[in-house]
């Protein structure tokens, strides 16, 4: 319906990363630094008397073994963020990989931002190793040799849960991710280039081949990044649970990118009809991950076998409630404001409001992340202080900055992609 | 504006017309039943009589006939019940979830699926009276509370959940299937050439006048319905596999259940769904309709639900070993290799690695080939029920109560029953109502035909590289 006139869109669209902003990118870094400083010596000061308070409510498959120190905290924060954003990463090519898969005609004019995310793998890469090899210690139990020593259920997950089965993992993982979104993202420049069906077709295919790791890995790095930090811990729908609060932040933060770019006057033709479609998305992944949340607590619940008990049981009522108030908090935020938020259709087409919905659900994943890391690290020792605002900060900056330098390398709309008519033309 | 890319394939062929649309399909509800319909139609009621003969059989003298014993009290009773569930969860998720995907392909399928979908339903709620042995007292399992005696049902029991979910469930999609048939009635109704016809199809009609207010209510009525269906199919589901998860029993108490049921569901009734539209499409001369190209479509979305249904066997049975816990470990030992391991292996070659072969653009395409396996996806779907409940059942937690379920007589006969119901149901549907909704297939001809956007091999010439209609 409506009008008929053609409006003319520069194809050759481009994002110009200015000198000016990556200026103040930067600037953010360092303030997220400074504040991580800050965060640190405080937390080096004043750390003691948190670990001796805690020593005994540490049940959680311990064994009270010992009270977490500074640095757990400090570990638990890092691999935290370095976790959220990987799974941010991710989903840009995931994403991607789906709109491929599908024959999805609508999304070719916002295929650019997602499809720029990957880059910021290698980075989030770096980040989980070095976390792991200098603070693995802090953040996993299992990794003490001594502790597995005395304890048959961790010997007998060893052959799974060891240092070197869990790097080369990691690195298989990363680096496959990676290796499939080079190609993707080159058959795209390519594409732009020569145009023609050929790097449809291919990425269509490697797309396939993507979803087919991505379906194994996401679960595997589930048990390894997070269940396995309460090592006596396992659900077998964490890994799916895992991916869902990773899918809906990596949504959201593709929504956020793209209203962002829209408010410096680019992105023309991204319309509010694509809008409502990613706001539809927001809105159903949000149910989603609510509907693995609620089958994930109501089975535990209603077995209540202690071993697995156990995990609600310090996120309600252990470390005298520390984290009682968040995990009330992460379903409001979750499930309860997107869900009555984006309800409307109008909620989903106007770009303030979708602004909101996003950068609420992206600080709840944030959020329900450090719900699934914090208590089996740092038990009632974790908080919010400058070490949280400012580590966030450093890995917010860094992935905008890689962002958005990897977004201003191509052209904002994949010009040649044989759906484009349709995604210029979309109208729901 | 709506424009439609090129590199699409068309969904009706054939060079169509609207008119043709009516005629085509119209055909067979207008025309006397074909021979073949009359052989399969003997042929279901002949099953349904045989297998009504088995239930008031079993009725009469108890479950006792069945093959259960002390320590296996469910076995092909709640496997048929899941399974028959399971089935039924194609026709909505076809006309809901794929309508707010924008599916196109859907109104091909959509109302055979919704037809498919309330008799799957209907069988499974006979193996639920049929297992509460006493079908007299079906009442109870509803909140009837004092005005029968002092008790109510146990609220905490997924197995209430379930009469609630699935009488919802069934009630909406009946209304769903049936407002969506008004249209096509109205239709039929409209070409009738005798008295008796047109007053049965214009009462069913409602008084359909196809005016733009008939029309505004209808989309009004249908979207939320949609918006109804669309948890209820998932809630559906997820409820039956708490009938199980609830518990403590190792293999049944496991937190992966409910999406994994939910895709294993999809996954058969996608299978069915085909079983069905192959042969009709082939009877009913329906080619044009039921292109390969939905066929295909259909086989990706079976090999997606296969594979995250295999991704849950593997990770089920990775955690039972990862978890430590020792009858966990053995429950999905005893699975593989246990007395039942003919139907383990039944499950996962059926299951996960023959949809698999659609990741072959030739088999996808391949009618016989589809036939073949998504029969063996129904087969395999029935063997995964069967071992989730019986293998977990027969061996519990005191060794000398261990136990083999051998099936009687009469356990086949009530699955046959089911058999004949559904199929004498389908038939007596595909004869007396328009397989294929024509006025959604009409909705989408100007921008899927394949004359219509210029894709027609032959007379018709390709125009530009993309095609636009105005609408």
């Amino acid at each position: 319906m409506g009008s008929h006139s053609t409006v003319h869109y520069n194809l050759d669209e481009k994002y110009d990363f200015t000198p000016e902003a990556k200026k103040r990118v930067l600037m953010w870094l360092f303030i997220g630094l400074a504040m991580f400083g800050v965060g640190l010596a405080m937390l080096i000061m004043g750390g003691g008397d948190h670990g001796h308070e805690v020593a005994h409510g540490a049940t959680a498959g311990h064994g009270g073994a010992h009270a977490p120190t500074w640095t757990a905290r400090l570990y638990a924060v890092l691999w935290h963020n370095a976790l959220f954003f990987t799974g941010i990463s991710l989903i840009g090519v995931f994403f991607v990989s789906i709109q491929y898969v599908a024959w999805a005609g609508w999304s070719v004019t916002i295929k650019r931002i997602p499809e720029a995310f990957g880059a910021f793998l290698p980075f989030s890469f770096v980040a989980m190793l070095v976390i792991f090899l200098l603070g693995g210690h802090d953040i996993f139990h299992w990794t003490h040799a001594d502790a597995v020593a005395h304890d048959e259920v961790l010997q007998g997950k060893s052959a799974f849960l060891n240092t070197p089965f869990f790097l080369v993992r990691m690195v298989l993982f990363f680096g496959l991710w990676y290796f499939i979104w080079r190609i993707i993202r080159g058959y795209s420049a390519k594409e732009d280039l020569e145009g023609g069906l050929t790097y449809y077709n291919k990425t269509i295919t490697v797309s396939a081949v993507f979803l087919i790791i991505f379906g194994v890995s996401t679960s595997m790095v589930a048990w390894d990044w997070t269940m396995s930090i309460n090592p006596h811990w396992y659900s077998t729908l964490f890994g799916w649970y895992h991916f869902a609060s990773w899918w809906v932040s990596g949504i959201a933060t593709i929504v956020l990118t793209v209203l962002l770019l829209k408010e410096k006057g680019l992105l023309s033709f991204v319309n509010q009809n694509h809008l409502h479609d990613l706001g539809k998305f927001m809105f159903a992944f949000s149910v989603f991950w609510t509907y693995l949340w609620v089958s994930q607590f109501l089975l535990i619940y209603y077995a209540n076998i202690p071993e697995e008990i156990i995990y609600f049981k310090e996120r309600m009522h252990l470390y005298d409630g520390h984290y009682r108030g968040l995990f009330f908090f992460n379903i409001i935020i979750n499930f309860l404001f997107p869900f009555l938020f984006l309800m409307t259709r109008d909620a989903k087409r106007q770009t303030i409001l979708l602004k909101i919905a996003a950068i609420a659900i992206i600080i709840g994943h944030w959020l329900d992340f450090y719900l699934m890391i914090m208590p089996g690290v740092t038990k009632g020792t974790s908080g919010f202080g400058f070490l949280e605002f400012g580590t966030v900060t450093v890995f917010a900056s860094a992935f905008i900055y890689v962002i958005s330098t990897q977004i201003s390398k191509l052209g904002l709309l994949a010009k040649n992609h044989p759906m484009l008519q349709e995604s210029l033309h979309h109208d729901i | 504006m709506n424009v439609t890319s090129s590199v699409r394939e068309p969904l009706v062929t054939g060079g169509k017309t609207w008119a043709d649309i009516t005629n085509d399909i119209c055909r067979q509800v207008e025309g006397k039943p074909s021979k073949s319909w009359i052989i399969a139609f003997t042929f279901s009621v002949l099953l349904l009589g045989v297998g009504v003969f088995c239930v008031m059989y079993t009725w009469f003298v108890g479950i006792g006939v069945w093959g259960l014993n002390k320590t296996v009290g469910w076995a092909w009773d709640i496997t048929n019940f899941v399974w028959w569930v399971g089935i039924g969860h194609a026709g909505t998720l076809i006309s809901a979830i794929l309508l707010l995907f924008r599916q196109k392909w859907r109104t091909s399928i959509n109302r055979a699926a919704e037809a498919m979908t309330i008799f799957a339903v209907l069988c499974a709620a006979s193996f639920i009276l049929l297992h509460m042995g006493r079908p007299w007292l079906a009442h109870w399992a509803l909140p009837l509370g004092n005005t029968y005696g002092s008790l109510w049902v146990n609220f905490n029991s997924p197995l209430v959940w379930d009469v609630f979910a699935i009488s919802t469930y069934l009630t909406v999609s009946v209304v769903f299937w049936y407002i969506g048939l008004i249209p096509d009635l109205a239709t039929i109704r409209d070409r009738a050439t005798n008295k008796i016809s047109r007053l049965i199809y214009g009462t069913m009609a409602f008084g359909w006048n196809g005016s733009a207010k008939d029309w505004s209510r209808f989309e009004a009525v249908s979207l939320v319905l949609a918006g109804l269906s669309t948890p209820l199919v998932l809630s559906v589901h997820t409820i039956v596999s708490m009938d199980f998860a609830t518990s403590l029993v190792p293999g049944w108490h496991t937190t992966i259940f409910p999406p994994y049921f939910v895709a294993g569901a999809i996954f058969s009734g996608f299978a069915m769904v085909l079983t069905l539209m192959l042969i009709t499409r082939k009877v009913f001369h329906l080619e044009d309709y039921i292109t390969l190209a939905h066929v295909e479509s259909m086989n990706k979305v079976i090999t997606l639900t296969g594979s995250i249904v295999g991704v849950a066997y593997i990770t089920e049975f990775f955690i039972a070993w990862y978890s430590g816990v020792e009858y966990e470990s053995y429950a999905f030992i005893n699975r593989a290799t246990g007395p039942y391991w003919w139907s383990y292996l039944a499950m996962m070659t059926c299951n996960v690695f023959s949809p698999q072969l659609f990741w072959f653009r030739s088999v996808r395409r391949s009618i016989l080939a589809t036939f073949v396996i998504s029969i063996v996806v129904n087969i395999g779907m029935w063997f995964e029920r069967f071992v989730i409940i019986v293998t977990s059942l027969h061996r519990d937690y005191l060794p000398s109560s261990w136990a083999y379920f051998t099936p009687t007589w009469f356990d086949i006969g009530d699955y046959a029953n089911s058999f004949g119901l559904f199929f004498t149901l389908f038939l007596l549907f595909s004869k007396f109502l328009p397989v294929i909704n024509m006025a959604e297939v009409k909705a989408i001809l100007k921008s899927a035909g394949d004359v219509q956007t210029g894709q027609a091999t032959g007379n018709a010439k390709v125009k530009s590289n993309e095609t636009v209609s105005h609408n």
